[in-house]
């Protein structure tokens, strides 16, 4: 019996979590957008899932900042619909923006104030008050706390970012929109970033985050891979890995530098790009990995060290960056 | 690779009863690419300021492209370039206007800079763009003009903080090959980054925390100092204590 029970409350679960996979929180198709003769953004189609990390990976000028700002109501597609949690990004804005928390990529926090009054400041805008909603940002606010009568402009770079966030959390948003926590940020407090990201799918509150870097992406559910304002890829990054269409190689050297010329030059060689201590290779259909280490080797590269690896999410980027400019 | 062209030895910078800068020692070299890391608020700009004769050591010897960072300042910032992500060119001006400016700043002559100009928009292949304003041009070839601009006058030493910050994958790596390319003339570089597989391609690097330079080596080294696979995970076992 306690088995049987234990086999439907799962058989339940999962019917939830089907549940909760078909209910789209944003649902944007064909939204497009220009600034004058600049096409910030060309016929974007996505959507998001309730209580998913959806992240938008992509390089400055890609367009992600302009699509944040149309999901939050603050810009109005040329072209297109947005749905953001049911509602019409156009005509439901004052409904739709007590719902978000929005952290801009560059401003959010007055710097006059002290920690306490931002906090208090962005509590009252949205009609509520910091004890309400405290369990929810209790365990990132708890790390500037010790600090609350201290101004935010004399706050480090990794503790403005936890105030900042506090912020948008702290009505109880259920779609939290970030656009670029983490760029300026060092390696370490990036990583801490994404542990309270992390922890805050338990509060079902959907996250869109954006990031210029590539390492981010396997911290989300799904990604969208964006450059030029149109979207390359939308997967899982399991997916998005899998794509990769060539065998990979990567190519060691201690000699760096004369390694990527000669590898370059190489008739057998497609592409090559550094990638930390390796060069990332991919060959010519009829080539093999054979051919290029012998060539390597004539040339007085005696130590070049040649294995087949898996590829990562940056690789497939700059496949399928290559191939649209090839297009 | 043994001519020094940063000497530091027992540097240090208070502001106030706050040190920022902890007795640091270390020595960089001609045509070197040293990466210069460490998690925000480690002291890295302050250490950086002081080597381009932007602000005065507390205590210690410092002493760049052969100038005393005390006494010579104005002339460590004549022999110096520096570039940032995110101040470097003005944007309301043009191409052109750029490098003239940046010319008569660093007191280079007008036929040196007319000769230069030339050189330049030839290498980048820029002969048609120089009348475009800086806010008109895609990021990539921005950086690659202000890189070009910072070694207008011909340093000893370039130095890059964040150069490569929100830049497309492919430019990044570009730029990392006009990095290269620079130290192979025999021009030290001096670089920060956030990317630690950027960092693997430096000669050299230094990790500071709180102030103190705690590591120092090759990558290949530190790695195994570390028992560690990348610099990333170096990093994270330095600055995470």
């Amino acid at each position: 019996m306690a088995l049987l029970n234990q086999g439907c409350r799962e058989k339940r679960f999962l019917q939830l979590k089907k549940n909760n996979q078909m209910k789209k929180v944003i649902e944007s198709s064909g939204v497009t957008k220009s600034f004058g003769s600049t096409q910030a953004l060309d016929d974007i189609t996505f959507s998001v899932n309730e209580s998913e990390i959806f992240g938008f990976i992509g390089p400055d000028g890609a367009g992600k900042t302009t699509l944040f700002r149309i999901i939050t109501t603050l810009l109005v597609p040329d072209k297109g619909n947005m749905k953001v949690l049911g509602m019409d990004s156009v005509s439901d804005y004052k409904e739709l923006r007590k719902n978000i928390g929005y952290m801009p990529g560059r401003f959010s926090l007055y710097q006059d104030l002290s920690v306490e009054e931002n906090l208090n400041f962005y509590a009252t805008v949205f009609g509520t008050n910091v004890e309400e909603n405290y369990e929810l940002i209790s365990d990132i606010y708890s790390h500037i706390e010790p600090f609350k009568k201290r101004l935010a402009g004399e706050l480090s770079g990794g503790m403005k970012q936890k105030l900042a966030l506090s912020c948008a959390l702290i009505h109880k948003p259920r779609l939290l929109i970030l656009d670029e926590p983490t760029t300026g940020v060092d390696a370490v407090s990036r990583s801490e970033f994404w542990d309270m990201l992390g922890k805050l799918h338990r509060y079902n509150i959907t996250i869109v985050v954006s990031t210029p870097y590539m390492d981010e992406a396997i911290r989300c559910d799904r990604v969208a891979l964006i450059q030029d304002g149109k979207l390359l890829s939308v997967d899982t990054p399991q997916n998005i890995r899998a794509g990769f269409s060539r065998k990979l190689f990567t190519v060691k050297s201690a000699e760096k530098y004369k390694l990527l010329k000669m590898l370059r030059k190489n008739q057998e060689v497609l592409t090559v790009y550094p990638f930390g201590d390796s060069m990332h290779v991919t060959l010519k259909n009829d080539s093999s990995e054979k051919s290029v280490s012998d060539c390597l080797s004539r040339e007085g590269i005696k130590d070049a060290v040649i294995r087949e690896a898996e590829a990562g999410i940056e690789d497939r980027f700059l496949e399928l960056m290559e191939n649209g400019i090839k297009a | 690779m043994n001519e020094k062209v940063i000497y530091v030895k027992n540097l240090v910078k208070k502001f106030g009863s706050f040190v920022a800068n902890d007795n640091l020692s270390f020595e960089v070299y001609a045509g070197e690419i040293f990466g210069f890391l460490g998690a925000n608020g480690a002291g890295k700009t302050t250490t950086i300021r002081i080597l381009s004769g932007l602000s005065k050591p507390t205590s210690g010897e410092v002493n760049v492209a052969g100038y005393d960072a005390y006494r010579q300042s104005e002339l460590i910032k004549k022999n110096i370039g520096y570039m940032c992500q995110k101040f470097s060119l003005y944007e309301d001006l043009t191409v052109k206007e750029n490098i003239v400016l940046y010319g008569g700043i660093y007191g280079m002559s007008k036929s040196l800079i007319g000769e230069r100009l030339v050189n330049l928009l030839e290498k980048l292949h820029f002969q048609k763009d120089e009348n475009r304003m800086i806010s008109d041009l895609p990021l990539g070839l921005r950086q690659k003009l202000a890189f070009s601009v910072a070694l207008l006058h011909e340093p000893k030493i370039v130095f890059l903080d964040e150069p490569t910050g929100g830049v497309d994958p492919i430019t990044r790596r570009q730029f990392w090959e006009t990095i290269y390319e620079t130290a192979s003339r025999g021009i030290t570089v001096f670089v920060t980054t956030h990317y630690m597989d950027e960092a693997e391609y430096c000669d050299r690097i230094s990790i500071m925390n709180e102030g103190k330079i705690v590591a120092l080596d090759t990558p290949e080294n530190l790695k195994k100092q570390y028992d560690a696979a990348s610099v990333e995970e170096v990093f994270i076992k330095i600055a995470r204590p």
